[in-house]
């Protein structure tokens, strides 16, 4: 019997079509069916200056937009060859892993509300609702923050938001441990997640899995640990890696991010390096608002730049960050104009997407549910 | 900091693993090489693509055993119009090299690589979708993102932004 899990699904977590070939309960055949949410951002770019792509960047993986910012600005930098001051890197990491604790709450709350676990829902975004205070105190935005610039942040951060981020991150890890003693021990979590979906790490990287679906799977690679950029050499922390490809496996990979992030975001916050926050760069950074007001060169740089646009040296870059999802890349290809030629984006969930066929197949209708919830897909960024 | 001006010189670049394996292998399948901002970029000539693929993935020194990224751009009008550029990863050394083929735009096709690695299967299937480059050999060459009923090619550079609706 073919089914259709619709794109209308409280479980697929997006707009998803997967059909289904099902023999009872078992089955046979999946096929993925995407493209209900594809807006032509990629097209849409080549319209834009590159200053004015930033906040397209958040749309794509919405539930890590500073990732998002941050891959598009790092790579325009790279194509400039900027060179951004300590501090802008330093408070980026800090966004970044924000970020990353956000995403993996929202991952832990749904996946657990698909398999049952009802209450694990409103613990996840009890936190939440604290970080998104923070990027509004920040961005002025709870979620598509477009706080990184290209040549370094928005603004400086507000008085007292460092103070407010250390209380977060001091009672952030006991809350971890509430979210591990409803779900890690309870008998019905491990019995729906322990041995479901196998991946093995050859088929993992044929298909191009990245992230903690891959790394669930056995294969150590995180780009902020082996390839780093903006400045993530410089902070110590672990990467797990289980060797037992299950949904169980991403599930520990995940929480023990969790609490790595924090630890990141604690080492930002001692050593913060003082400084400005955009790159000495007039004719691609715009000038504080006060010089604009008073300087008549900074009021020229200011009209030039968001009437022109900066051209930006012919070339191509392709540069990949380590989102919550795993690669995300961005390859942008410029003509030495003010406005990117091609600007493709590699979305993590696009080739996670992939491994559901494999994972799935021979298995129940049930088990599809906790392996779309554990590769954790946006569908924002698998059809952009 | 300025930026270092691009080396296209093959004969600077030789050294580096995934040019000099290629070259090792057939030096006619090699038209041109890049290293600019610090990305190898190999222009492989189209009828090499697939087995320079297979003998990238699998080199023993340097094995490119991940694929990141598949994607294409149009060059319009200018001839050859289409570049189909794959991003490959050594997740052992840690290595990118970047490898692309270009392509006329009078029915342009060439191999799919699903064969070596199995992650380009969605990613070519979105190049035909949106470009109209056909992959010889892909299991399942139909449109990804766009409804099956779609007419045109939305990525090309002849097709404007605002669609035809």
């Amino acid at each position: 019997m073919i089914l259709n899990m619709g794109p209308q699904h409280p479980s697929t977590h997006g707009v998803l079509r997967l059909i289904l070939e099902i023999d009872g309960e078992n089955v046979v055949r999946m096929m993925p069916d995407i493209g209900y949410l594809h807006t032509g951002i990629e097209k849409t770019c080549e319209a834009k200056f590159y200053q004015q792509v930033v906040p397209l960047t958040d749309r794509i993986d919405y539930l890590c937009p500073m990732t998002n910012n941050l891959c598009y600005v790092l790579a325009v930098e790279k194509l400039l060859g900027l060179e951004i001051p300590p501090r802008a890197q330093w408070i980026r990491v800090m966004m970044n892993e924000l970020t990353r604790i956000n995403s993996h709450l929202v991952w832990l709350g749904t996946h657990a509300l698909d398999i049952g676990a009802m209450s694990v829902f409103l613990y996840c975004f009890r936190e939440r609702e604290d970080v998104l205070r923070l990027f509004e105190a920040v961005s002025g935005q709870r979620m598509m923050t477009s706080y990184f610039r290209i040549g370094g942040l928005a603004l400086e951060p507000p008085l007292g938001f460092f103070d407010r981020v250390k209380a977060f991150t001091d009672r952030f890890p006991s809350r971890v441990d509430e979210y591990e003693e409803l779900l890690t021990s309870n008998p019905i979590w491990v019995e729906r997640t322990k041995g479901v979906a196998y991946m093995s790490p050859e088929d993992a990287i044929a298909l191009g899995a990245t992230g903690p679906t891959l790394r669930a799977s056995g294969v150590d690679i995180d780009l902020r640990r082996d390839m780093p950029y903006s400045s993530y050499d410089k902070f110590q922390f672990k990467v797990p890696v289980s060797k037992d490809g299950d949904v169980f496996a991403r599930y520990i990979c995940r929480v023990q991010e969790l609490r790595e992030s924090n630890k990141i975001v604690q080492q930002t916050l001692g050593g913060m390096p003082e400084g400005p926050i955009k790159a000495d760069a007039p004719k691609v950074v715009l000038p504080d608002r006060e010089k604009m007001k008073t300087q008549m060169e900074a009021l020229i740089y200011h009209f030039k730049i968001v009437t022109e646009g900066f051209a930006v040296p012919a070339g191509e870059v392709y540069q990949a960050v380590e989102s919550p999802r795993g690669e995300m890349g961005y390859y942008i290809v410029s003509d030495g104009t003010a406005k990117p030629y091609r600007v493709h984006m590699r979305g993590a969930s696009f080739a996670n997407l992939q491994t559901l066929p494999k994972m799935c197949e021979g298995r129940l209708i049930a088990d599809v549910v906790a392996a779309i919830g554990s590769i954790d897909i946006i569908l924002g960024e698998i059809d952009r | 900091m300025p930026l270092a001006p691009a080396i296209t010189d093959l004969e600077k670049l030789k050294e580096a693993p995934a040019l000099a394996r290629l070259l090792g292998w057939k030096a006619a399948a090699v038209t041109g090489a890049k290293f600019d901002r610090e990305e190898l970029t190999i222009y492989v000539d189209r009828p090499f693509l697939r087995e320079a693929c297979a003998i990238l993935r699998d080199d023993p020194t340097v094995p490119f055993n991940f694929l990141s990224d598949l994607t294409c751009v149009d060059w319009y009008p200018s001839e050859p119009r289409f570049e189909v550029v794959y991003h490959l990863l050594s997740i052992a050394q840690k290595d990118r090299v970047r490898l692309k083929v270009k392509l006329g735009g009078d029915d342009p096709s060439i191999e799919s690589v699903t064969s070596i690695w199995p992650a380009a299967n969605f990613f070519e299937r979105e190049i035909f979708d949106l470009f109209g480059v056909r992959f010889q050999g892909h299991p399942y060459l139909r449109r990804l993102l766009m409804p099956e009923d779609w007419e045109g090619y939305p990525l090309r550079k002849d097709y404007p932004v605002e669609g035809y609706r």
